[in-house]
């Protein structure tokens, strides 16, 4: 009996397509909406920890700068390069410790001319951080204790300011320093946040210090963990170590701060995630709207088919089929429409994923409680109408203009 | 010989609409009896309950008060639905306004009754294409109504309504939408179906179409005035003999 019912309603909306379309349009764009929603929130979150993880884990990032944000309107005090021998000497635990201290400047050779990030570490942030070289080699320790001219490029750069040229053993210019090329990193691709992670170019750090900066100031400590010791001891230890450096009394704030990959990690995922949250009940508001879309176009069509549900009963439908027509035409069209909100949903993401740098994720469960809710919202919103064609009188309905 | 038994019986049925000093009494008591095979024309001017008599016999409402046996089965006693599943099975309809499904195939029309019997798709197409032959209409199955005369309209709502072999069809002025050429194709049609041993009860207030039914019961204020023997009987034999006769 259900399925010669399900025939009569599809028949049913195949007689009156374009009312149908527009019908569960409502749908069609909630669904799409809640699903676009959490499956780019899910795609950010995994972006942000794919970065994260691409730093390695067990990995701290000291930082100068109160946490609170207090401490008066001085700027950091930064660290230098005696914090890094320090943190090497004094803290145990700790596997490799580098410097970073960033800066940007103009690259340019035989008249390219490309704007890029300067990053000063050692030799030591390569073990922190696996990188590998797809030229060439990383510095020597002449070169790092005597801050030379030396730099190894990202792709970007060398497809930016060397075209086709081989880079390698090239003298190019970075802002007012001639520096020789002496190896090409292997392309990272974007980072969580689009940006891009081979428009780079690394010298020693003190050839940054010095050629750029003009001081010792060192902008952020990476430190890789022994993976045999706990990553909260050797915080400890760090901060101990440096309050002390810095002169901090007992009681006082630090000026400085350490965070572990970790930690940025749950942060990220949290904020994403609460987000993802609120922009998914907004875009379930539509597909509640949706809904009461769906009742209103079927009291219109009970309204509208008065003659026909009175043709229906007088050759013998009984209410519950003329009930079950109705409904299962609204739980159909919700359906349809749920379908249709999905694949325009996908559409939506492949579009934006690229769009936003954000990687490719497809969320099943989302997916399928969204076209689950389609459903429900047709039995809830149709029921009504439903139960209205269903009680009307067949003497009445067949008289009825 | 013995009257067979009465396939339906009305006794005292009265119909009472709305309450008070509103209420109007449409029937005022009606004792009626068909027999089986029966072609019974109900007559009398508007107001006079003829309507609201087919309705009661089409078990689409039910009598304020008295009986009303039909196959033996207590109609005033029955629900809503058991008298939906007594239209499905026993009664077929055919109304003034054709009453069909705009937009859907006439083969689609005369499959309804079908589909709510739970007949298998191969069955309804059979007996669908069976029924519009019996109208001569085989050929235009595929049409919708909009595509269709008004004639032929008609006689895919009689398809629709004798497709499932019902007892008795009941039939609500069902040439008042039609020219009298197309109306006396029609009164054929459903006498040579009443010759085919269907009853036919039918509303009309034309003369010449109530003359095509054996028997003419003529309503006035509620009750029954009286009853006449049709004229002409029209069915396929009585043609074929005047055919003859004539030849």
């Amino acid at each position: 009996m259900l399925g010669t019912i399900v025939f009569v309603s599809l028949r049913s909306i195949k007689r009156h397509a374009l009312r149908s379309l527009l019908t569960m349009l409502g749908i069609v764009i909630g669904v799409a909406a809640v699903v676009t929603m959490v499956t780019l929130g899910r795609a950010t979150t995994a972006a942000v920890t794919d970065q994260i993880a691409s730093l390695g884990s067990n990995i701290l990032q000291v930082s100068p700068g109160s946490g609170s944000g207090r401490g008066g309107g001085s700027a950091p005090r930064q660290f230098d390069n005696a914090d890094i021998t320090a943190i090497a000497e004094q803290v145990s635990g700790v596997k490799a410790v580098a410097p970073l201290t960033t800066t940007s400047a103009t690259a340019i050779y035989e008249g390219a001319n490309w704007s890029t990030r300067i990053t000063g570490s050692t030799n030591q942030y390569f073990a922190i951080q696996p990188w590998p070289l797809e030229q060439g080699r990383l510095f020597n320790a002449q070169e790092e204790s005597a801050g030379k001219s030396v730099c190894l490029i990202g792709t970007t750069v060398r497809d930016e300011v060397f075209r086709a040229v081989d880079p390698m053993g090239k003298r190019f210019r970075v802002g007012d320093v001639s520096c020789d090329v002496i190896g090409v990193l292997s392309t990272k691709g974007q980072g969580g946040f689009g940006n891009d992670q081979d428009d780079i170019v690394i010298m020693p750090v003190k050839t940054v210090q010095r050629r750029f900066l003009g001081s010792t100031d060192i902008h952020t400590i990476v430190i890789g963990i022994d993976d045999s010791f706990s990553t909260e001891a050797v915080k400890t230890t760090l901060t101990n170590v440096l309050r002390a450096r810095r002169h901090l009394s007992e009681g006082e704030d630090e000026d400085f701060n350490i965070f572990d990959t970790k930690q940025i990690t749950d942060t990220v995922t949290e904020t994403t995630g609460m987000l993802t949250a609120i922009v998914a009940a907004i875009a379930a508001i539509s597909l509640v709207v949706g809904g009461i879309g769906i009742m209103n176009i079927m009291l219109v069509s009970v309204t509208e088919r008065t003659r026909e549900i009175g043709i229906r009963l007088a050759i013998g439908a009984i209410a519950g089929e003329v009930l079950m027509q109705f409904l299962v035409e609204a739980v159909v069209l919700s359906c349809i429409g749920g379908l249709l909100g999905l694949a325009l949903a996908q559409l939506v993401i492949a579009l934006a994923i690229p769009l936003m740098g954000l990687p490719w994720v497809f969320d099943l469960p989302i997916n399928v409680a969204a076209f689950l809710i389609s459903g429900a919202i047709g039995i809830v919103f149709g029921y009504f109408p439903a139960r209205r064609a269903a009680n009307l009188n067949p003497i009445d309905a067949l008289r009825y203009e | 010989m013995a009257a067979p038994a009465p396939l339906i019986s009305l006794r005292h049925v009265t119909k009472v609409f709305g309450s008070g000093d509103t209420a109007f009494r449409a029937l005022k008591g009606v004792d009626f009896d068909v027999a089986p095979g029966e072609f019974v024309a109900i007559m009398g001017p508007s107001g006079s309950g003829k309507s609201t008599m087919m309705n009661i016999l089409g078990c689409l409402d039910v009598a304020s008060s008295g009986e009303y046996l039909f196959r033996g089965h207590h109609v005033e006693a029955l629900e809503r639905d058991q008298r939906a599943l007594l239209r499905r099975r026993y009664l077929g309809f055919v109304f003034q306004g054709f009453n069909l499904l705009a937009r859907t195939s006439a083969l689609e029309n005369v499959e309804l009754p079908l589909l709510y019997r739970g007949d298998d798709r191969k069955l309804r197409r059979e007996r669908a294409m069976a029924a519009l032959e019996k109208v001569g209409l085989a050929a235009w199955s595929d049409h919708t109504p909009g595509e269709l005369s008004g004639g032929q309209q008609q006689r895919v709502a009689i398809a629709r309504a004798i497709v499932s072999s019902p007892d008795v069809l009941l039939a609500d002025e069902p040439t008042g939408n039609l020219d009298s050429q197309r109306s006396v194709e029609i009164m054929e049609l459903l006498s040579d179906l009443n010759a085919d041993g269907i009853t036919v009860m039918m509303v009309t207030h034309e003369p010449d179409m109530a003359e095509f039914a054996r028997r003419i019961v003529h309503f006035k204020d509620g009750l029954i005035d009286r009853e006449e023997t049709g004229h002409v009987r029209r069915s396929r034999e009585n043609r074929a003999i005047a055919a003859g006769g004539a030849g």
